[in-house]
């Protein structure tokens, strides 16, 4: 899996109300509807700011706060490819991976606004191409490799008829 | 090699002897969600192809987070529910029924040395009486309802050791707040916490729902405690089967251990916006309130309420302020009334609302104006989480909460002892 895109940054401890608001998540199933309302609290103007493949990029604790897995749909629908972050809550990192979201730990102090990124998962490398930087990444746990590459934890699950570890 | 609280029980679901960082599939006891996340199970539920639950009667759907329905969406989103439960013949709570980890524990569907999943972060609220319970997404939850079995990578365990009793007028609600002032909101992620010791000990089983309901709000995978006698009758009085306890081994292995002497403790308060912006009462005294909530699944049990009445039942609410009370189940409710509480609030000028979420998730029952304070018993102060972002919340005790809105600002509740 080869993503390319730019860079959004945002702050630390980024929690799932402002990846998308209670007021919105309760009352639809339309990803897309949410989604231009992904990150609003933090700026109002950022759905119309993504460019197909951007990456959001963050500071420590990415999703923290909430169970709610319309918060990686709201990105995945809003036409992100993916989120790096020094650290996620937990919680959110398992539901990326479930609904097939990549996110990568690394070190986003050498990423700034606007960087050009290309990220190979197979790999688990970053090129940071405006810096002409390569960042190292904490590998995720096998399980996790295998939901992803499977298109998330629906189709592993019925591909498999249960868990593969 | 001995084991901690979390390592016992992921090993005796497994059937494994597995320690921090193995990863694991564990057979699950429980499963539970709620309305912000089951339509989004059933829908994962339908894509991996699954026609049965594995057992009808350890599934438990809750409609708490909008209840009664505010919206026609969100109507539409429960009516799928409501279908889904009937055909499969599970447990289900609707409108009025009350707040999921209060219902959960309450209603007798689990014991001590569970495992249990639910599609909410703050199912971690069970560790309190010796169940370790995790919250999951919907994707998680629907793989757990189709085959009573989930991944988990066992966690370290950071010990947090709590020496001396309480003081009058300071709560268990303050004793997290200064715990996840002092960690940090992500100072425990990935990892389980075990809260042990004589402050503990000296708590009431829903002064301890509060610490274990927190433990999320520093990252954490589960809140854990010790099963005493407090415990075995509470549960036993809800659920008659037999079970066992689960304690740490002595060798057992911590990431690491905390100390803590809670004798000076203050009343405590988060300020907006993060749950670990932590400051005791004076540091934010005299600062203005506009409306309290008491209630949630943090503090809106028998206890809480009766703290409240209290000081209602002598002072009522400011005329320049509101107070929203939701008690957290319909059992609560009923001892409520029985006990004249529910008078004594309504006479004091506060609103009573139905069982549920409301008011902390900014679905309804309570969205504050522009630029207003609120208090709440609850346990998140995100910017906007209250439905509207250009308010601010304030974590406290339901008796900081209800002494600030009979002064209309941030007070001290000991000045009303």
């Amino acid at each position: 899996m080869l993503l390319r895109g730019k860079a959004h940054k945002f702050s630390d401890n980024v929690n799932t109300d402002y990846i998308i608001s209670g007021k919105y998540k309760f009352k639809t199933l339309n990803m897309n509807e949410l989604a231009k309302h992904v990150m609003e609290d933090l700026d109002p103007d950022f759905y119309s700011k993504i460019e197909k493949g951007d990456f959001i990029v963050a500071g420590q604790n990415f999703g923290s706060g909430s169970s709610r897995e319309q918060a990686p749909l709201a990105i995945k629908h809003a036409n992100i490819s993916g989120v790096l972050a020094k650290s996620f809550a937990r919680i959110f990192f398992r539901n990326a991976i479930n609904t097939g979201l990549p996110v990568i730990e690394c070190d986003t102090d050498k990423i700034d606004k606007g960087d050009k990124l290309r990220v190979d998962m197979a790999k688990g490398k970053i090129i940071n191409e405006t810096k002409n930087l390569t960042l190292d990444v904490n590998p995720l746990p096998s399980v996790m490799i295998e939901i992803l590459n499977d298109g998330g934890l629906a189709k592993h699950f019925k591909k498999n008829k249960g868990f593969k570890i | 090699m001995g084991q901690t609280i979390a390592e016992k029980i992921l090993s005796n679901h497994c059937k494994n002897e597995v320690y921090a960082d193995d990863l694991v599939i564990a057979d699950v006891d429980f499963v539970m969600s709620q309305d912000g996340t089951t339509p989004l199970a059933i829908n994962a539920f339908e894509k991996m192809g699954q026609k049965t639950v594995f057992d009808p009667k350890k599934v438990a759907f809750v409609i708490d987070h909008s209840a009664p329905s505010p919206l026609e969406g969100v109507s539409n989103l429960h009516t799928l529910m409501r279908d889904f439960a009937n055909k499969h013949d599970i447990n289900i709570y609707d409108i009025g029924c009350g707040v999921c980890h209060q219902l959960i524990p309450e209603q007798g569907h689990i014991v001590p040395s569970n495992l249990v999943v639910g599609a909410d972060s703050h199912t971690c609220s069970y560790g309190a009486i010796n169940v370790f319970s995790t919250g999951v997404g919907s994707t998680d939850c629907a793989a757990a309802m189709a085959s009573g079995k989930l991944w988990f990578k066992v966690p370290p365990t950071i010990k947090i050791n709590c020496s001396r009793a309480l003081v009058k007028g300071v709560y268990s609600k303050d004793l997290i707040l200064y715990i996840i002032g002092e960690l940090s909101a992500d100072g425990a992620t990935y990892k389980a916490v075990e809260f042990i010791g004589e402050t503990i000990d000296n708590l009431s089983i829903d002064a301890r729902f509060t610490i274990s309901n927190m433990a999320v709000e520093m990252g954490a995978k589960a809140g854990l405690m010790l099963a005493d006698s407090k415990t075995k009758e509470w549960v036993s009085q809800r659920n008659s089967n037999r079970f066992i306890t689960v304690e740490p081994d002595n060798d057992a292995n911590y990431e690491k251990e905390l100390d803590f002497d809670f004798s000076n403790l203050k009343p405590q308060v988060a300020k907006p916006h993060t749950v670990d912006n932590v400051v005791s009462v004076d540091k934010v005294a005299d600062t203005t309130i506009h409306q309290g909530v008491i209630g949630t699944c943090t503090n809106g049990r028998l206890e809480d309420l009766k703290i409240a009445a209290n000081v209602l039942k002598k002072h009522p609410v400011s005329k320049n302020c509101r107070l929203i009370i939701a008690p957290a189940s319909k059992d609560i409710f009923i001892k409520a009334m029985k006990k004249g509480l529910i008078e004594t609030f309504v006479k004091a000028g506060a609103a009573v609302v139905t069982p549920g979420c409301g008011p902390c998730v900014g679905t309804h029952n309570g969205v504050p104006s522009d630029g207003e304070n609120v208090i709440s018993s609850a346990n998140r102060n995100f910017k906007g989480r209250m439905g509207n972002t250009n308010a601010n919340i304030f974590l406290a005790s339901p008796a900081t909460v209800t002494a600030s809105v009979v002064t209309g600002k941030i007070t001290d509740p000991r000045e009303f002892l």
